[in-house]
């Protein structure tokens, strides 16, 4: 902070040859082996020990060269880096840029007293990354609070979010890192017989052990094996990632993860960054009630780091109860949108499709065994009838379940789609944070009139689908909505893709509801108000324990709505809360329209012209929004270019 | 879905595909592309065959599989893509459609537009034409709009770089 340049520790040497002298363990015993096979223990040993010296040399002083030459500082503007033996490099970052400051310790490091400081901007390139090594954990922990406390951020509510419940472990061995676990022991048991040149022992001991043993019951024996080792793997590795878990809200508006019990980690992520969550519910975690919740920011780690994925988690699998609140609390909402939208269903032709998918992958797996079985051996048919039984129901059932899980919809600021059996993910994301569209069309989807929509954002994944639409729907929705309010057709964006049966009530629908107040609860219709009305206020305005940001008298409404479901919801069960919440996307957007609007819209209609392309509405709809929504002023009248 | 339709039908049931074609020297470019992506292997292979005798059957069948192939295509699918690939930039957004076997809608509004490219190939060139790609914050919203115009893309990257210049933020 004062701006002079400063040494990483000195430790850092120690470290690497630490370090240094494990890799030389770790490569040196299987080549001792391995030579002493062939020639003798003391040649073995007169090769191996130079080598391993020198490796640990090599390492040692690189690692001084680059500590004498690394240093850094961090003044009021920026943060600079200077690296680099022969190749002087210096890097700086602009304060005001910096997103991201992860501070992490492996085991080796924390003996140390040693932290690496990840500190980044957001961008997709290594240029936006600084990388420090070797800083003291009090050092790392100032220089994280330094950089993401600034000047002009309103101080917020801070504190804990969630803390880690030990009972949370039962859901790890029901992800699939059991199987992956478990299969991989069997490789890593061959891998280190081979070092030793045990290999062939090894498999002949199990062929001797399995020997007296049906084919199948020897299956089921390797694969209980596997399962134990799995799920041991499984519970070690939910330890060493979440043990100390703690998610908190710091001053600044800053989201911190804590966590680890070998290598500690702690992550950070702005909350500007932030675009919306992801609630993922892998089938194992599905099925016994639990749900992850990812972040979507933009600038989260990207490129090379290994374990990124990790970086976006907010919450280890917990009970979905919890996923919600956390989902909640994190984007500061008084309920979750995963949990407050009413997603619309998709047409049936998408059940069709998934189900079709689900068989193609049961008989990708049947063919090859089938044709290895008629050449080979007969056991290879009984394993694929076993397959074929197991595999068809299981197939049908996750596509169907697949379909079941489809589903879209609008609800406050945010747009939520929800796909995925097998890893079923609900996405929320921020309609300011959507920068464009994509439609694909297959033939085949072009056939069964349906189509993908994504959603394009700087956040997260890129992109998130919305996946098997019907596009037949959308049309004929936004036409409707187009003729009933002119200009303002374009509201119908995304929300209207799907169901048909509304398509019928949507004009005694209209009408009877445009000049009246709708029946029911004020909650509910003033949310879908602001959700959906032609200019959405910035930012989510479902805020807690915040006053109303805007004079506009919808959103006094929303916020003394916020207030009465945040009281509501604690005293009504889920499902009451649901419903009150629930707002099917196109009903409420057509019906929430105050009587001017509707009366605009009739005015409007004159100027149509028959036989006009409406869907061209739906586009210019959704990017209205966007520009609205976004804080840009972003213009678009039924007459310009698109639209036509 | 009251029904599936096949075709499209005449009006207002479909997103209206952008206005502008790309231009019709495209169909040359692709083939000449096209052609040079099957003729080399099959070159190769001919020749191969020629010189090594006791391979011929296997060096040859390929090469005639991949002409027999390669060539008809190099034909229709341009002509194909000509039609299928339409752009269109309107005061608010950029807006193109590719595709056939997977068709795809890209809109793009201008105010979250952060790059925008002009390229040419060496065969582009030849042809006289650019390709505009157009990116935005999103690793997976990029536009791209390939055979345009040379003079085409180059006002049309100009244009979209002033609107993008006049609208503030960083666009995520």
């Amino acid at each position: 902070v004062t701006g002079e340049w400063r040494r990483t520790e000195r430790r850092t040497i120690g470290y690497t040859t630490v370090f240094m002298a494990g890799v030389a363990v770790l490569a040196g015993v299987p080549t001792a082996f391995g030579l002493a096979d062939g020639l003798s223990w003391p040649v073995a040993l007169a090769w191996v020990l130079p080598g391993a010296a020198v490796v640990i040399a090599c390492g040692v002083v690189a690692e001084w060269l680059h500590w004498r030459h690394t240093s850094y500082r961090v003044d009021a503007e920026r943060v600079e880096l200077r690296t680099g033996v022969l190749v002087r490099a210096r890097r700086s970052l602009q304060r005001e840029r910096i997103r991201t400051v992860d501070v992490t310790a492996d085991p080796l490091a924390r003996v140390f007293g040693l932290v690496t400081v990840r500190i980044g901007t957001g961008e997709h390139t290594d240029e936006g990354t600084v990388r420090l090594w070797g800083l003291a954990p009090g050092t790392g922990d100032e220089l994280r609070r330094t950089l993401l406390t600034r000047a002009g951020t309103a101080p917020t509510a801070d504190g804990e979010l969630a803390a880690l419940d030990p009972r949370w472990i039962r859901y790890a061995p029901l992800s699939f890192v059991t199987p992956v676990l478990g299969a991989s022991a069997f490789g890593g048991v061959l891998n280190v017989a081979d070092w030793f040149g045990l290999a062939g022992g090894v498999i002949g001991w199990a062929v001797d052990l399995l020997a007296g043993l049906p084919v199948l019951a020897a299956i089921g024996a390797l694969t209980a094996g596997g399962l134990v080792v799995g799920v041991v793997g499984s519970l070690g590795l939910w330890v060493e990632m979440w043990r100390g878990y703690r998610l908190e809200r710091e001053p600044g508006g800053t989201l911190r993860v804590r966590r680890g019990l070998l290598t500690t980690r702690s992550i950070s992520l702005e909350e500007e960054r932030l675009r919306g969550v992801d609630v993922v519910e892998p089938l194992g975690s599905r099925l016994s009630g639990a749900a992850r919740v990812d972040a979507v920011a933009t600038g989260m780690a990207t490129g090379a780091d290994k374990d990124k994925g990790q970086h976006r988690t907010l919450l280890p699998a917990a009970p979905k109860a919890v996923a919600d609140r956390v989902a909640a609390d994190v984007l500061r909402e008084p309920l979750s949108p995963t949990e407050a939208v009413r997603l619309t269903g998709h047409p049936v032709a998408a059940r069709g499709r998934r189900v079709r998918w689900a068989l193609a992958a049961v008989v990708a797996v049947e063919l090859p065994l089938l044709v290895l079985g008629a050449l080979l051996t007969d056991v290879l048919l009984q394993l694929a009838a076993v397959v074929a039984v197991v595999g068809v129901p299981v197939a049908v059932a996750l596509g169907l379940d697949a379909y079941r899980a489809l589903g879209h919809g609008t609800v406050g600021g945010y747009l939520v789609t929800r796909s995925g059996s097998v890893r079923r993910s609900t996405v929320a994301l921020q309609r300011r944070g959507i920068i464009g569209w994509t439609v694909s069309q297959s033939v085949f989807q072009r056939r069964a009139g349906l189509a993908t929509v994504r959603a394009t954002t700087a956040a997260g994944a890129g992109a998130y689908a919305i996946r098997d639409v019907g596009l037949g729907a959308l049309t004929a929705t936004s036409e409707q909505a187009a003729a009933q309010h002119g200009q303002r057709g374009g509201r119908a964006q995304l929300g209207v893709v799907g169901a048909e049966q509304r398509a019928e009530q949507r004009e005694p629908v209209a009408h009877a509801r445009g000049g009246e107040p709708a029946p029911r609860p004020v909650g509910l219709d003033e949310r879908a108000a602001v959700a959906l009305g032609p200019q959405p206020q910035q930012g989510a305005p479902l805020r807690r324990g915040q006053p109303p940001p805007q004079p506009q008298h919808r959103l006094r409404g929303v916020a003394a709505a916020g207030a009465d479901l945040v009281e509501q919801g604690q005293l009504l069960g889920a499902r009451a809360r649901q419903q009150r919440l629930d707002q099917p996307l196109l009903g409420a957007e057509q019906e929430q329209q105050d009587p001017r609007a509707a009366a605009d819209g009739l005015g409007q209609r004159p100027q149509r012209h028959p036989g006009q392309a409406v869907v061209q509405h739906v586009a210019v709809g959704q990017l209205q929004q966007l520009g609205a929504a976004g804080g840009r002023r972003l213009r678009v009248g039924r007459h310009s270019a698109i639209l036509h | 879905m009251t029904a599936t339709r096949t075709d499209p039908p005449p009006t207002g049931t479909r997103l209206r595909p952008p206005r502008n074609p790309v231009d019709r020297r495209a169909i040359g470019w692709w083939t000449a592309n096209l052609l040079l992506l099957v003729l080399a292997p099959v070159v190769v292979l001919a020749v191969l065959g020629l010189l090594i005798p006791p391979a011929r059957f296997w060096l040859v069948a390929p090469a005639v599989l991949i002409a027999a192939v390669g060539l008809p295509a190099a034909v229709a699918l341009p002509r194909w893509w000509f039609r299928v690939h339409r752009w269109e930039v309107t005061a608010t957004a950029v807006y193109t459609r590719t595709g056939w076997f997977w068709q795809e809608w890209r809109v793009a509004p201008l105010s979250r537009i952060q790059t925008v490219d002009t390229r040419r190939g060496p065969l582009e060139q030849r042809f006289g034409l650019s390709t505009v790609v157009v990116t935005t914050a999103s690793a997976k919203g990029s536009l791209t709009i390939p055979g345009l115009d040379r003079a085409v893309a180059e006002d049309l990257a100009e244009q979209l770089t002033v609107t993008t210049q006049a609208s503030p933020g960083d666009a995520t």
